[in-house]
């Protein structure tokens, strides 16, 4: 191999063919990847991130093209290689990973027909060469017992295996290059955790490089050595992982670090503050600094008159930024929790109680079949939610966290237990069966955004209506309703008249919370309102909830699976495992020993955007048991990592309450607190 | 289908949705414009459209008139562009008079089937379980019937007249169109903002018509474009088995069927109808074809 680096992209643009004509969307991006190095390119949707990465294997597509500058890689160009040439490249020297591993697998071919194709084509290695090889690989992936995996077909495989096996695919060939674009994203954490660490792991082993796509900060800081931050088709920032995260000097990388929640804060210590506006369309290019219509340090005429190159941080030779006032901005510090006391001032009266709630859903009878095994989705449930409040569901997918928030909604019907929303009885009631004041009472915000609104309607009739409904008359005018509460939800009045696909994802879930806000609702169930969103948009979402959860009383129940969220909002949380609750106590007893050793496996899994953040690893072994699989004794017991012996299989745990604070476990909390070591350490004030 | 729904609380009162329609019609027209086949299918339908509006205006000679100096040669001529039949009538007029009868017809069953079947669709798909299961099993046993002779049993028995042809029509079509919506209505109903017009306490008539049935229509448009070409195949086919229209007036399955013993002396009696069926169903057709092409673009 040639001296120099592996990868060298130099001024690269790409320009894009739309209706209204060509538009250069990457005007002139420029980096370079040594062999061996894991580079993160980051930034929210729409900045250019996947373009960039795919026009390295020129998978533009037909309205894409790559209209200037140079791809070297392993010394050849590749912008004009011939198609045979990239045939080559493709898959053996350089090998991608995408989001969705089902997309990237062919559901039907079973994995290890999949795993030997590429080894078989691209190297012409015999059938049975290349069987040891992907078996060798699966191995190396950590998928327990190759052998069966191989003969699986990939519907049968869980999302986390499905994208170990899409990983090992990709390295099968042993590619200089790998190119992940967003390789965990919609994975559950615990699952998101053990994925990063084996990549990590595999580039050490491996010597691929690569060239990880992320808006996840906290996931690029456990691969990545160095990160280089997109801005509209622009790097703005580049550097080693250590010197962007503790001192970036690019005002959108402080924005993109300030939007995190940490599981350090909450939101009395430390508010999240977003980056203002949305990015902006990469079709049409401002003459000066791309990012200047959203920065706070904007200074018209110097940021805007002309292009801003790249320069070179004084002191810091491998730190580079695109801002022409990088030296004069005020030197960034993380947000850190102020010690201010936390004001919990008792439980509160409940708004919500649930006690004993199980919902089985019992499957169709199938005709001349035996009947299947009911589905127990939420076993023997007690929750509680203080008026006023928040109260958050966590855990990962299929633990039963929307079930309960259906039946508190009443788009499904308790089996047993009961449910008392301001001292009535719902559980047993469906929505269709509540009246006019209960449903009021309680509304809903989704989590997709693309299907929380109706295509066909605009949003000024969805608000309109909801208005109507819940209101029980006709407001004196309608138009002013929707207005008032557009601009609760800080939208303009004028998108009244927009169908939803006119919107972005944000706004979309605006309207949807000033829909659910139409009744004036004293219970608002968010289901996963944020997890479809960029970081940014997800921290001004969270901050309306909270605003307007603090301005109208209104008590909040936030189902989520990012503990970092959970953590800046709850005033008390519920660790749900396979239909049960793991853990229930306020917010900071429920992160601080002793915990449940779930909860401690989920904290420790979270991805902590600080390159210092040491916190050791809990890996969960296994998977989560289907619904109909569950264990006799203790749910968690087939994966937990502080098993005590057979007690956990055969005994289910015992509640142990410490004030408002419980868990499940079989181990006594004392000895709990001290196995552990608290995860969450409060941040010191000023670094 | 929608905007009437949406634009009805918002356009009256907003000069900018009213704006905003404008565009949205404009843009519309634009996109079918994109797209080839869809301006083909357009120029015949509406060409034939035009040309039935005002054929007793354009139509040389009145549909049932006899010329009998045109029986020793009905051929193509100057006085019958395009001769004459057996009878010595003119085909161009008896052509473009035929013309009207079938493009009420094909459209007005095609609507009808497209209501019934929405309904049956909507309300099977809605409530599942046993309704579900009734709804079904009526639409298979109608549609395993072989539909000729279900139209010859009916109409035999009911008579032949344009509106026992919508009838039977949009009773043998609805099951397709209802097949079809109950596919969509599956999918539809699971989405959140059907969970939402639940938690409003909405009706289940509201969110079948309102809040499922509008995002359905795309791919119900296009089968209702196809269904109306196949429509005109079947009204054609009624005419030649002598179950259509009554006589004398012009239907264009009717006149292949009068003429069509003498193809082999004067064949253009029964090809320039026959030519006259095919144009108007490619017409539908390729309507259809170019609405799935920007419905699959969107």
């Amino acid at each position: 191999m040639t001296d120099g680096p592996l990868l060298d992209v130099r001024d690269l643009r790409i320009a894009y063919t739309t209706r209204a004509g060509e538009a250069l969307v990457v005007p002139g991006v420029s980096f370079g990847l040594n062999a061996g190095e894991a580079l993160g390119l980051v930034g929210e949707s729409g900045c250019g991130k996947s373009t960039v990465a795919l026009s390295i294997v020129r998978y533009l597509g037909r309205a894409g093209r790559i209209a200037g500058g140079s791809i070297r890689f392993e010394g050849r160009e590749l912008t004009t290689l011939d198609e045979a040439g990239l045939r080559a490249i493709r898959g053996r020297r350089i090998a991608m990973v995408y989001q969705d591993p089902m997309a990237s697998l062919n559901p039907v071919m079973t994995v290890g027909r999949q795993l030997v194709e590429a080894p078989m084509t691209h190297e012409g290695v015999s059938a049975s060469a290349a069987r040891a090889r992907a078996l060798a690989m699966l191995a190396e992936v950590k998928l327990a017992d190759p052998e069966a995996v191989m003969d699986r077909y990939p519907h049968q495989l869980s999302g986390g295996q499905q994208q170990r096996i899409v990983i090992a695919m990709a390295l099968i060939t042993g590619p200089a290059l790998l190119i992940m674009d967003e390789p965990t994203t919609g994975l559950d954490v615990t699952v998101e955790a053990a994925v990063l660490d084996l990549v990590r792991e595999l580039r050490s082993r491996h010597r691929s490089a690569i060239l990880f796509i992320s808006h996840n900060l906290g996931s690029v800081v456990r691969v990545c050595d160095r990160v280089a931050v997109m801005y509209r088709g622009e790097l703005v920032e580049e550097g080693p992982v250590r010197r962007i995260f503790t001192s970036p000097r690019h005002p959108y990388t402080r924005g993109l670090l300030d939007c995190l929640p940490t599981l350090g804060s909450d939101k009395r210590q430390a508010p999240l503050v977003p980056i203002a506006g949305q990015v902006e369309s990469s079709l049409a290019r401002p003459q000066g600094c791309g990012f200047a219509g959203r920065c706070a340090h904007v200074e018209v005429g110097r940021c805007t008159a002309r292009p801003i190159p790249s320069a070179v941080v004084v002191g810091e030779p491998d730190h580079r930024v695109a801002c022409v006032r990088a030296d004069e901005l005020p030197r960034w510090s993380r947000r850190s929790g102020a010690d201010a006391a936390h004001e919990a001032g008792g439980p509160g009266e409940p708004m919500v109680a649930v006690q004993h709630l199980t919902k089985i859903y019992e499957p169709r009878r199938r005709w001349l079949r035996g009947p299947r095994s009911p589905v127990r989705a939420v076993r023997d449930v007690e929750l509680a939610a203080a008026r006023g409040r928040t109260l958050a569901i966590v855990g990962e997918s299929g633990c039963g966290k929307s079930t309960v928030a259906k039946v508190l909604s009443g788009l499904e019907v308790a089996t047993a237990g009961t449910v008392v929303l301001d001292g009535v009885e719902v559980g047993a009631l469906a929505v269709d069966a509540r009246a006019a004041a209960l449903k009021r009472k309680l509304q809903m915000v989704f989590q997709n955004p693309d299907s929380t609104l109706n295509p066909s309607h605009t949003v000024g009739y969805a608000i309109g209506r909801a208005l109507r409904r819940l209101q029980g008359r006709a407001p004196a005018d309608p138009a002013a309703g929707v207005a008032r509460l557009l601009e609760v939800v800080k939208l303009s009045p004028a998108l009244a008249a927009r169908k939803p696909r006119h919107l972005s994802g944000g706004e979309k879930q605006r309207a949807a919370i000033a829909r659910a806000l139409a009744g004036d609702p004293d219970v608002i169930v968010a289901d996963e309102p944020v997890s479809a969103l960029d970081v940014s948009v997800q921290a001004a979402i969270v901050n309306l909830l909270t605003e307007i959860q603090a301005a109208r009383g209104a008590t909040l129940v936030f189902i989520s699976h990012d503990l970092a969220i959970v953590r800046y909002l709850a005033d008390t949380v519920a660790v749900m495992y396979l239909g049960t609750v793991a853990e229930l106590g306020p917010v900071e007893r429920v992160f601080a020993p002793p915990y449940h050793p779930y909860t401690e496996a989920l904290l420790s899994a979270v991805p902590v955007p600080d390159p210092d953040h040491a916190g050791a690893r809990i890996l969960l072994e296994g998977r989560v048991p289907r619904a109909d699989e569950i264990p006799r004794g203790c749910p968690f017991a087939t994966r937990c990592p502080r098993r005590v012996g057979p007690v956990c299989d055969e005994t289910p745990p015992p509640v142990q309450q410490f004030g408002d604070h419980r868990i499940a476990c079989h181990i006594p909390g004392d000895e709990l607190s001290r196995l552990q070591t608290p995860l969450v350490q409060p941040r010191a004030v000023g670094r | 289908m929608s905007t009437p729904v949406a634009a009805g609380t918002l356009s009256a009162s907003s000069p900018a949705a009213s704006r905003a329609w404008a565009r949205w019609r404009r843009r519309r027209v634009a996109a079918l414009a994109e797209s080839t086949p869809a301006t083909i299918g357009i120029a015949i339908v509406l060409a034939w459209a035009v040309l039935a509006l005002v054929a007793p205006l354009i139509a040389p000679y009145p549909p049932n008139a006899n010329d009998m100096a045109a029986l020793a040669h009905p051929t193509p001529s100057k006085a019958h562009w395009l001769g004459t039949d057996h009878l010595g009538r003119d085909l161009l007029s008896r052509i473009l008079w035929g013309a009207r009868p079938v493009l009420v017809i094909a459209p007005l069953a095609v609507l009808g089937a497209a209501a019934l079947g929405s309904l049956l669709g909507l309300a099977a798909g809605y409530y599942g379980r046993w309704i579900d299961l009734v709804i079904t099993r009526a639409c298979d046993i109608v549609l395993s019937f072989p539909v000729i002779i279900l139209y010859m049993i009916i109409l035999a028995h009911f008579g032949s007249s344009a509106w026992n042809i919508v009838g039977v029509l949009t009773l043998t079509k609805a099951p397709i169109i209802a097949r079809i919506v109950r596919g969509m209505t599956l999918d539809l109903r699971e989405r959140e903002y059907v969970a939402a017009a639940k938690m409003r306490g909405e009706s289940a008539l509201y969110i079948m018509l309102v809040e499922i049935l509008p995002n359905a229509r795309g791919p119900l448009v296009v089968d209702m474009c196809l269904r109306t070409g196949y429509n005109v195949i079947i009204i054609g086919a009624l005419g030649f088995l002598g179950i259509g229209l009554p006589p004398p007036d012009p239907d264009w399955g009717g006149m292949v069927k009068d003429t069509y013993g003498m193809m082999m002396v004067w064949p253009h009696m029964a090809l320039f109808p026959c030519a006259a069926i095919s144009s108007l169903v490619v017409g539908f057709n390729l309507l259809a074809v170019g609405l799935r092409e920007l419905g699959l673009r969107d």
